[in-house]
């Protein structure tokens, strides 16, 4: 291994950052997520899921995730002076499926509990946890993110490795 | 490649699969979250992965013809999707549908494809509430799934279609089917992802619409077949199958959620099919089912050994609603006993199957009086609701009860049974009258009671159901399998061979030792007997030895031979296996055989022995003891204890229906026997005495007056059925 990184670095101009290195940043950041509950089991089954023939299987789901997640959040923002329960709950129940789908357990949670409120009819908490599910996922979505950006820097690696 | 070889890759890579995982399975998923579907897609093709190349994927990638190799299709539109289904109906396999979409509600779109093209749907959802999974199964679906879906799930999945569409199209054994070239195809709708793989998804539409219309046309041959045959017994055939099938899938369905999840979900299978036969009957089956959701084996121990025409009719009803039942879930095979007059008794005797521990419901009084039964012979379903817990204790006393309400044949208390059901789906095996109880599906135990001896049963009906605690009787649970074609029998020992083994036992009824006699069974059944008397197998097995020998076979059976008291039964349970019960056709078959006396006591016991397990349904199987009665009008009253049988199987059980009865009845007498032993999901393997065979053989032809249930062994033919899941 040292002798690839060495070359690695020698022959690749930009980044100091070794291949292993960023191989070992990316686990770090990953495990933390679990071990904060940002991410769950799903997420691992997400991980097996990508492998040589589906590379970017993590990053296309990632980002699909964050699109929806960011569309439902919109919309639940909205009107938030009338409420629809009804219309609310269907959203944060469709966002509570797609995290869970894509293993984001804090989101998942908090969602869950939005849905409480939103069965209780209960304004106040329905903004409440609006903003909770809010900040969860602004925070997971910030990790996404360097997840994302670590993950193509070592693709990069790999594929100028090969080459 | 063209699409073709891919598609014969595939199927060579597979090799023989399908048996085994059905690689080329399609499906199409619908799921208004696109990160769900795309991580379902994902998954999905991994599952298909399995043996297949990935060189399939690269080529996926690429836009090639994914035709082949793409075997999911998605979309995140429900009428998208009734669409495509519509257009293409070959063209998919299985269809895996979220339950909260915009445009339409989950559960409509699994009844709208349940109805119209008999699909197995699989539902999903983050919302695993137990009454939205109900309603899911409810609605037909095959299974229900939790978001997020695991890998493993999905690949168990392709497990319940293929067997569905296995039995579907022909009583077990279609494999080809199933097979067909499944092939997946990926489309998205959604991303709008590769046009071109619609292109190619047609081609593989018609390659595979080429092998679908080959399954369907098997299927429909199937179809006919067996409607044929059924039509000749009683038309409760056609339904039987299904329900067999259904309680197959329900009962496969229910195995599977056993484990992973919620049994409601293969109910929901079993609903599907059911649905689209027997709407109504089936429904109301299949709501039973789902009540019962547990699989407890129903026991339905359908006796139906009275009258011949009895049987069949009430064999056939029975059974027919057993089937139904079972397919819903749990029926229990009844047995319809032959001898219908002791049917009835042994009906009672089923009852005792209560140990129905969920659903199993035994049917088995029912005796409907529609039902010719005339002379008794009315198979009572006993529905033994028992799940397991002894409820179907219950189911017993009313079912005694029933018995003695009509002194004769009619002890029919069909109704009654057991009131116990507790899920009963129970078919009631009495002819035409549908379960008689339906309360629970379960079995529906048709005891036919041929004389009235009446409470006789009752006291059997202790038949305890015995433990049925868990699945399906016996007999039907694990012999279940066994049955006839059963091989199921999973748990071997249930074998719910159920009685058919007793059914064999006929000759030797008592002996039922199903284990022994079964031969039938198999070794599935394994049932080892149990007790070794015990036919019960393995936990439930049931029942039913022969009652001939008083003491016989049922002390073994007996399950434990605990009551042996002749009882019969039946296999407890095995594991949800049903443990058809029938016993009934102890009961019925001829008429008193008044040597058989000691009938009564056995007949009390069918089902008790149940083993005490599991089965809950176990119960007795009293079979024999309505053969013995029947021969001995003894057992008449016996049999109607007897009878209960066993529904119980688990819903594994019962689906299968077991025919216990030729196979187990090896008699002549016998023939009755068919105990089919549907296996009811619910654990209720009606002694899959096909109704028409009991009708027809087995059930210990109440005609067979002389014959006797012992002879004919059919009393405990019967229903050991559902012991053999």
């Amino acid at each position: 291994m040292l002798p690839l990184c060495s070359r690695v670095l020698l022959s690749h101009p930009f980044s100091p950052m070794s291949l292993m290195a960023l191989r070992e940043q990316l686990n770090m950041l990953v495990n933390s997520m679990y071990i904060e509950g940002l991410l769950d089991q799903q997420f691992q089954q997400l991980q097996m899921l990508q492998d040589a023939s589906s590379p970017g299987f993590v990053a296309e789901v990632i980002n699909l995730f964050c699109e929806d997640a960011e569309r439902i959040l919109t919309e639940l923002t909205k009107d938030q002076a009338v409420v629809d329960f009804q219309k609310v709950d269907a959203y944060v129940h469709q966002l509570k499926g797609s995290s869970s789908s894509v293993g984001a357990q804090n989101v998942k949670l908090a969602c869950i509990q939005f849905r409480q409120f939103c069965e209780e009819n209960n304004k106040d908490g329905c903004l409440n946890a609006l903003n909770v599910v809010k900040h969860h996922y602004y925070l997971l979505r910030n990790k996404f993110d360097t997840m994302l950006q670590l993950e193509q820097r070592i693709q990069a690696y790999d594929s100028k490795q090969q080459n | 490649m063209t699409v073709e070889e891919r598609k014969g890759h595939l199927m060579r890579e597979e090799g023989g699969q399908n048996d085994q995982f059905p690689v080329g399975m399609r499906v199409l998923a619908v799921d208004d979250d696109p990160t769900c579907l795309r991580v379902l897609e994902a998954l999905l093709l991994r599952c298909r992965y399995h043996g297949a190349k990935a060189e399939s994927f690269d080529l996926l990638k690429e836009g090639f013809n994914v035709d082949h190799f793409v075997p999911v299709t998605t979309t995140n539109q429900a009428t998208v999707a009734l669409k495509l289904l519509r257009e293409n109906r070959d063209k998919f396999d299985l269809v895996i549908s979220d339950v909260h979409m915009p445009d339409m509600d989950g559960f409509k779109l699994l009844e709208l494809v349940g109805l119209e093209m008999d699909l197995p749907v699989i539902m999903l959802s983050v919302n695993g509430e137990t009454k939205t999974v109900m309603k899911g199964i409810a609605h037909g679906a095959c299974d229900y799934l939790l978001k997020p879906v695991r890998v493993e799930e999905l690949k168990n999945i392709w497990q319940h279609v293929v067997r569905r569409r296995k039995f579907s199209h022909k009583d077990y054994s279609n494999f080809d089917n199933g097979e067909e070239s499944e092939r997946h195809q990926i489309v998205s709708s959604e991303g709008g992802q590769d046009l071109n793989i619609s292109g190619s998804t047609n081609q593989n539409g018609k390659l595979s619409r080429k092998r679908k219309d080959q399954n369907e046309e098997d299927e429909d041959d199937c179809e006919e077949n067996v409607q044929e045959n059924e039509d000749l017994t009683t038309q409760k055939k056609p339904r039987v199958v299904w329900s067999i099938d259904l309680h197959r899938k329900f009962v496969a369905a229910v195995n599977q959620l056993g484990i992973d999840k919620a049994v409601p979900k293969r109910i929901l299978e079993l609903m599907n099919v059911e649905r689209l036969t027997r709407e109504n009957k089936y429904r109301l089956y299949l709501k039973r089912l789902s009540t019962v959701a547990s699989q407890q084996a129903n026991m339905v121990a359908t006796f139906g050994g009275s009258d011949p025409s009895y049987l069949h009719m009430s064999s056939l009803d029975g059974f027919g609603s057993l089937h139904v039942l079972a397919a819903s879930g749990h029926l229990p095979a009844l047995t319809s006993l032959q001898s219908s007059k002791v049917l009835d008794r042994a009906i009672t005797g089923g009852l005792g199957n209560h140990g129905f521990t969920s659903s199993r419901i035994v049917q088995v009084g029912h005796n409907n009086t529609s039902t010719p039964c005339n002379d008794l012979n009315r198979f009572q379903h006993i529905n033994l609701p028992g799940n397991q817990h002894g409820s179907l204790l219950q189911g017993i006393p009313t079912s005694l009860e029933l018995e003695q309400l009509q002194p004769r044949r009619i002890q029919e208390a069909n109704s009654h049974f057991p009131g116990g059901f507790s899920d009963n789906k129970l078919a009631t095996a009495t002819p035409g009258s549908s379960f008689v109880n339906g309360t629970n599906s379960s079995f529906i135990s048709q005891t036919l009671r041929q004389q009235a001896h009446p409470r006789r049963f009752i006291n059997h009906s202790s038949i305890r159901a015995t433990p049925i605690s868990t699945h399906p009787f016996h007999v039907g649970s694990e012999c279940s399998s066994h049955f006839p074609d059963l091989g199921r029998c999973k748990d071997t020992r249930k074998c719910a061979v159920p009685l058919t083994a007793y059914a064999t036992n006929t000759s030797s009824m008592g002996s039922f030792t199903t284990d022994d006699e079964c031969p039938k069974f198999k070794d599935n059944l394994t049932i080892s007997q149990r007790d070794t008397n015990i036919p019960t197998i393995s936990s439930t097995s049931f029942m039913a030895a022969p009652p001939r020998d008083p003491s016989i076979g049922r002390d073994r059976q007996c399950q434990a031979n605990s009551s042996i008291g002749r009882t019969m039964l039946l296999p407890t349970t095995m594991d949800r296996e049903m443990k058809f019960v029938n016993f009934s056709s102890a009961g019925n078959s001829k008429e008193r055989l008044e040597p058989k006396d000691i009938y009564i006591d056995e007949n009390d016991i069918t089902i008790s022995s149940f083993s005490s397990s599991t089965m809950s349904n176990n119960f007795m199987i009293d079979p024999f003891s309505g053969n013995q009665m029947m021969n001995n009008s003894h057992y008449n009253k016996r049999m109607d204890k007897s009878i209960i049988s066993l529904t119980t199987a688990s819903s594994s059980i019962l689906q299968e229906n077991f025919k216990i009865d030729d196979s187990t009845v090896d008699d002549p007498q016998k023939d009755t026997y068919d105990l089919e032993i549907t296996k009811l999901q619910g654990g209720i393997v009606i002694g899959g005495c096909n109704l028409d065979d009991l009708v027809n053989s087995s059930m210990i032809k109440p005609e067979r007056d002389e014959i006797s249930l012992m002879d004919s062994d059919t009393g405990c033919d019967f229903y050991p059925l559902g012991a053999c899941m």
